[in-house]
């Protein structure tokens, strides 16, 4: 029976519950999208793998290093295959239809990614085609791209017009595995750089190494850069996730800025909840005192208290986690070229889930003290 | 007076309240004694202490000196948690304005108390059945306070008061807010419980019409208890 005086106390003032049950709703799902953000902003580093290292250039990624550099680097004890990538920044029609797209070594760098997946004669067909390119799945349909279209890109760090025909829809292997980026072949850049600026020529952004096991990666990291000491372009060699983790470094004020902003907005409906548990509780304190007179002790009106709370917090933390997924679908509509993996993660779902607990328990904390202290005649005297 | 025993013993109760740096007296050496199945009445003017009394005796709250014990329990010796099972097993209440959850039925209003036994559910149903049918209300079990009128309110309280079987009633002002028809009503049924199943209720009132109804009545003045009206009603011993 307490149970159902639980939800009948919870839900005595409609609107009132109501409008708390929104604003928690609000402020889980503001919770769950903002996680979901900065979960997305480390979508790279979760889908490095272990036993593959990047080699750049020791003073910057905007310094390139000479092609040279791979065979060296794949005389080097303990690597097992090498590729290279060289980041070119094109545009597809306008500024705004942004997308990562690599010049890459394709059949180097299609073995070294096994979790960009795509068919045998696709793969082939982008092997044999040296103006040909791949693209992934989310990135074909966002621009309504078909095998054998030709996608005109236009350089920013390569100027020019830069067509190429579409010979592959790559689909990821994991849900991490970003489906927003374009590939094609290095020579095809290589050659028109030997043409118009030949001093560019024959350089790579970074190269990728794969290694036997991920626990010799410092030691043939350090070997690597041993190669290279005291050359005119030493290199820097690191773990794919170090190597991801040093983009996201670069926005960690933002980061810590969007955390802030999320702990900000639970704070804020922690103070709406406990504000809404005292009004109520307030209101009720006569009957807390017949509670109390009838022989109702700490456990049961706190028991009673919190429920209420949690009742309210239970049915914001469900909406506002169901209203999540529907809101990360708009939300990717209109970030998902920066953000390309933006789901929502157990991790998340579960912080929403404590998010909206805490805010109960804190929500309660106030009027239990305060149900559990009152003397039952000063109760009982009071009009509400 | 009749030969039961003395359910009630009250000895050299004193209270006052603290109103900033000022004391203020309620009660002064108060002694009293109340047999089992006694109806008692106590009267007086507002701020006499009366409902003050009446609290310290059902273990609403504490005096600042005197021992008040009921049946074997000195209860001014309790801690606040022995205090309030004490009361959930000894003590009916019945208050001036019924103090009924609004949210619960009359059925479940009566179950309340029951809720901290050990009683199973059909237990539990089967005492607020027999209480409810007791106060004449066991068509209206599910109907909530709002539905009722005053008197049956006050009724359902009645029955709540009943339903653990406790050693004490005590009714602070049960007919003050009540028309006449059902405070008679009221005060009929309390009659019976006194006479018919051996109730020992303590009554506040202002009403001589409703302390007539009480064996005996003790008045209050000013904290301190006068030799009035002692009216004894053997047939509600």
């Amino acid at each position: 029976m307490l149970w159902k005086l639980l939800y009948r106390n919870a839900f005595r003032h409609k609107l009132r519950a109501l409008l708390t049950v929104v604003g928690v709703a609000v402020a889980v799902l503001a919770f769950g999208l903002l996680s979901t953000l900065v979960d997305a902003w480390y979508a790279g580093v979760s889908a490095a793998a272990a036993n593959r290292l990047v080699i750049r250039h020791a003073i910057s990624l905007t310094f390139s290093l000479p092609i040279a550099y791979m065979e060296k680097i794949r005389a080097v004890d303990g690597v097992k295959a090498v590729s290279l990538m060289t980041w070119f920044g094109g545009i597809y029609i306008d500024r705004k239809n942004f997308f990562a797209n690599f010049a890459v070594d394709p059949k180097s760098f299609l073995d070294l990614y096994p979790e960009f997946i795509l068919t045998e004669d696709q793969r082939s067909a982008f092997l044999k085609d040296r103006r040909g390119c791949i693209a992934g799945r989310g990135l074909a349909e966002r621009f309504g791209w078909k095998v054998g279209d030709t996608v005109p890109l236009q350089g920013t760090i390569y100027s020019g017009d830069w067509p190429m025909t579409l010979r592959g829809i790559y689909q990821g292997r994991d849900k991490s595995t970003d489906e927003n980026q374009l590939f094609f072949h290095w020579d095809y850049l290589n050659e028109r750089l030997k043409e118009r600026w030949p001093r560019r020529a024959n350089q790579a952004g970074i190269f990728v190494i794969e290694i036997a096991h991920a626990d010799d990666a410092p030691a043939v990291a350090g070997a690597v850069d041993a190669v290279f000491k005291n050359s005119l372009a030493e290199t820097l060699t690191e773990t794919e996730r170090a190597f991801q983790l040093g983009f996201v470094t670069m926005s960690e004020a933002i980061l810590v800025a969007i955390r802030l902003v999320s702990l900000i907005i639970i704070c804020i409906i922690m103070a709406v909840v406990a504000n809404t548990m005292i009004m109520s509780v307030r209101e009720r304190m006569h009957e807390f005192a017949v509670f109390k007179t009838l022989g109702y002790g700490a456990f049961h009106l706190g028991g009673l208290i919190l429920g209420e709370s949690l009742v309210i917090c239970a049915a914001g933390g469900a909406l506002g986690i169901a209203c999540t997924f529907p809101a990360l679908r708009i939300l990717a509509g209109y970030v998902g070229n920066i953000f390309p993996v933006l789901d929502i993660t157990p991790t998340t779902l579960w912080l929403d889930v404590l998010a909206a607990v805490m805010v109960a328990l804190v929500a309660a904390a106030f009027p239990i003290r305060k149900v559990i202290t009152v003397r039952i005649v000063d109760a009982l005297g009071r009009v509400a | 007076m009749s030969a039961a025993p003395v359910i009630v013993d009250i000895r050299h109760i004193s209270k006052s309240y603290r109103r900033g740096n000022q004391v203020i007296p309620v009660l002064e050496d108060i002694s009293l004694a109340i047999v089992a199945g006694e109806f008692l009445a106590l009267m007086g003017p507002s701020g006499s202490g009366k409902s003050t009394l009446l609290n310290l005796i059902a273990g609403l709250d504490r005096a600042d000196g005197g021992t008040i014990t009921v049946g074997e329990t000195d209860i001014s010796a309790l801690s606040e948690t022995e205090l309030a099972a004490w009361r959930a097993a000894h003590v009916g209440f019945i208050f001036q304005f019924y103090n009924l959850i609004p949210v619960l039925t009359a059925f479940e209003n009566v179950e309340l108390p029951l809720v901290l036994t050990d009683l199973t559910r059909r237990q539990r149903r089967e005492h607020v059945q027999t209480v409810l049918r007791l106060v004449n209300l066991e068509d209206r079990m599910d109907h909530y306070p709002r539905q009722l009128s005053g008197g049956q309110q006050q009724r359902v309280a009645i029955a709540r008061a009943l339903v653990t079987d406790p050693t004490l009633l005590v009714a602070d002002e049960p007919t003050g807010d009540l028309d006449r028809v059902s405070a008679e009503d009221v005060l009929v049924l309390m009659e019976r419980l006194c006479s018919e199943l051996g109730k020992t209720i303590i009554m506040v009132t202002h009403d001589p019409r409703a302390a007539r109804r009480a064996r005996r009545v003790k008045h209050l003045d000013k904290g301190v208890l006068t030799n009035a009206l002692e009216t004894p009603l053997p047939e509600c011993v």
